[in-house]
């Protein structure tokens, strides 16, 4: 049984179970590259809960075009139309938002909060009366709710894929204009260039993954596709162009290997599927980047401690001070102590550590101005850091004093 | 052919405004409010054409609003604001700007270099990238202010000196003709103040016009050659030697609540 499962989820993630569970797992994983790539920077901007509202006010605009095409008479719902009444709500929604921020004295984030409830409010209660309307077609309205990949037809895959691309090219080609927006939005405004078409162009694009989010993700939870990724990628790594690529990436697998579990799990939904596996990929980024990750800088905390530590007992004992305790078990396992007395090499380490400690109290008595520029100064060795005619004039003064 | 009016050995740049032409930033009758509470008052001014401006006044004077307004970076309720002649719209590539360095993120995920490249993009223009040509002269500019071997560096690791220098060395990079510049000596090391000083003092050298928010008054009349007196109106303007006298100055900061008759004439 588990075997089986194995051999099958084998199957999808390597697009071999058949075309269209292919097509479907493509289609996701572009879609996590897209909202990696837009969602880096509304993260930036600190748009990320305004697309919380807009992705929350599609709900009211499906209802509503379901039931227009209903009253026109359309055999079965159809995909553009519902997208369409979506992207109209969703962008009254973000207007809404806007509107009370700027001319009432509301918070950005009380109004998107009041947004938000109100027009899912609304849509939810739209949707109880479509059920209870004498038409075919309402089960599947709901899967916009929660997502299901499974609903998802190859041709609007490939259309999701083939928009999704889009979107992160769009990106690529305003890399530069959204970095100055997302930065500086003032400084961007005074060398000219347009910082509210360029917030519309931003929204628009976050718009544009809800929207072709919708379907597979679901509208409550489309936004973890935009706001997980790069955060999660924020762990690993200080520079914007590694970041958005690094935030693609990790939305790409998400999508890629939620579609394949939720494939494996029919009967879960499949944007929480999804979106628990970018949360899983947060969580180790959050623990175990190597840049800014949590052990990571415990670890470095941790090193540091301990190299003071080290050489204040190993100048303590050569001053003939005792070292006792778990520092003195870890001199021992060094080398640098045997039964209690430095060994040769104890003894250079200890006169090592006493003179470096000697010069850099020097420098930060005589040239304190000089200590910003470098970074690790007290730290590192100072022959490491400065340069030599500093640290033999350090010697000299240090002598003579 | 600028270069048929110049004359060897000529100490005029080519691109320096003629004296005759425009003042760099001429202002009239500019009133701004924060919701219905005017903040600056019928300010009308004039620029010399080159110097170190001083923007002098108490907390919540308008000078930083001043300075947006100008900008373009906050609506004006009334007044014209030009650059060189023609407003400020139409002039964005002879205007460098300092911001506050309070006013960004400094854990954004770009190094000093990414940073004052920003002050090219103006010149590079929509959807290209930043060439090899622009980043030698982002380069040169943090050099400019001895920040050369930072330029790796990610912005949130360096010092709040330090990343004043950054931001002037963008301005610098932005290689215009009027810079506008909010505090930029504000709670600097003694190395950072020194390179703004300096970097001042080569703007002016080579022509340009520098506006300036400045809190210190003690360093008003040693870095500066003019200051603009400002308290929500124009106080006074002029020479240092001439508006830095303690009588302007305690109408500049003592008068706020309730003006002295002579206060409220002066303008």
């Amino acid at each position: 049984m588990i075997a089986t499962t194995i051999e099958e989820a084998l199957r999808i993630l390597t697009f071999q179970s058949g075309f269209n569970s292919a097509v479907v797992v493509a289609g996701t994983a572009a879609l996590g590259l897209a909202g990696g790539t837009v969602g880096t920077f509304l993260l930036l901007r600190r748009r990320a809960l305004v697309s919380d509202a807009l992705s929350h006010a599609t709900l009211p605009g499906i209802a509503v075009a379901f039931l227009v095409g209903a009253a026109l008479g359309l055999p079965e719902r159809s995909l553009p139309l519902l997208l369409a009444g979506a992207v109209a709500s969703g962008v009254v929604g973000l207007l809404t938002v806007q509107a009370l921020s700027r001319f009432t004295r509301l918070t950005e984030d009380s109004a998107i909060g009041a947004v938000l409830s109100v027009f899912f409010g609304l849509g939810v209660v739209l949707l109880s009366v479509i059920q209870n309307l004498e038409l075919g077609g309402q089960a599947g309205l709901k899967t916009f709710i929660l997502g299901q990949t499974a609903a998802m037809a190859q041709g609007e895959a490939i259309a999701i894929g083939l928009l999704a691309a889009g979107a992160a090219l769009a990106v690529a080609l305003l890399f530069k204009e959204l970095r100055v927006l997302a930065f500086d939005p003032g400084f961007a405004a005074v060398q000219g260039w347009p910082v509210g078409a360029l917030d519309l162009v931003l929204m628009g694009l976050a718009t544009f993954v809800t929207v072709i989010g919708l379907q597979t993700v679901g509208l409550i939870l489309v936004v973890a596709l935009l706001i997980i990724p790069p955060a999660a990628a924020r762990f690993w790594t200080d520079r914007l162009p590694a970041l958005t690529v690094a935030a693609a990436v990790i939305g790409a697998l998400s999508g890629w290997l939620g579609a394949t579990l939720s494939a494996l799990l029919p009967k879960l939904p499949a944007g929480a599927v999804i979106v628990l596996v970018a949360g899983g990929f947060f969580l180790l980024s959050f623990l175990f980047a190597p840049a800014r990750g949590l052990v990571a800088a415990a670890l470095r905390q941790g090193r540091l401690r301990l190299s003071f530590a080290e050489r204040r007992a190993l100048t303590d004992l050569l001053d003939g001070r005792p070292v006792e305790g778990p520092l003195a078990l870890w001199l021992r396992l060094r080398g640098h102590t045997r039964n209690g007395a430095l060994t040769p090499a104890g003894q250079a380490a200890a006169r090592a550590a006493a003179r470096d400690r000697r010069l850099w109290e020097r420098f930060l008595a005589d040239y304190p101005a000089l200590l910003p520029a470098h970074a690790n100064w007290g730290v590192d060795p100072i022959d490491s850091v400065l340069p030599g005619d500093m640290v033999r004039l350090l010697e000299e003064r240090s002598a003579s004093s | 052919m600028q270069y048929l009016w110049r004359t060897p050995g000529s100490r005029t740049a080519p691109e320096e405004a003629s004296p005759i032409g425009p003042p760099p930033l001429e202002i009239r009758g500019l009133t701004v409010a924060y919701h219905r509470r005017p903040v600056l008052w019928n300010v009308d001014y004039a620029a010399p054409s080159g110097g170190l401006i001083a923007v002098v006044g108490p907390n919540g004077a308008g000078k930083s609003t001043l300075i947006k307004a100008c900008l373009g970076l906050v609506p004006i309720v009334s007044g014209t604001v030009e650059v060189f002649g023609r407003p400020i719209a139409r002039q964005r590539r002879l205007i460098g700007y300092v911001p506050q360095r309070e006013s960004v993120d400094w854990d954004f995920p770009v190094s000093a270099l990414d940073v004052v490249a920003m002050g090219r993009y103006g010149k590079i223009g929509w959807f290209r990238p930043v060439t090899r040509a622009h980043k030698e002269a982002a380069l040169h500019a943090l050099e400019r202010v001895g920040m050369a071997d930072f330029a790796k560096r990610q912005i949130g690791q360096l010092s709040g000196g330090q990343q004043q220098r950054v931001f002037l060395a963008r301005a610098l990079a932005q290689e215009a003709q009027l810079y506008f510049m909010d505090e930029p000596f504000a709670g600097v090391d003694a190395a950072t103040e020194r390179a703004v000083l300096q970097v001042l003092r080569d703007l002016d050298a080579a022509g340009r016009t520098v506006i300036c928010v400045h809190h210190d008054l003690q360093t008003v009349s040693d870095y500066f050659d003019h200051a603009l007196l400002l308290n929500t109106r124009v106080v006074a303007q002029g020479p240092v030697g001439r508006v830095m006298t303690p009588d302007l100055l305690s109408r500049t900061y003592g008068g706020r609540p309730m003006p002295a008759p002579a206060a409220a004439e002066a303008s």
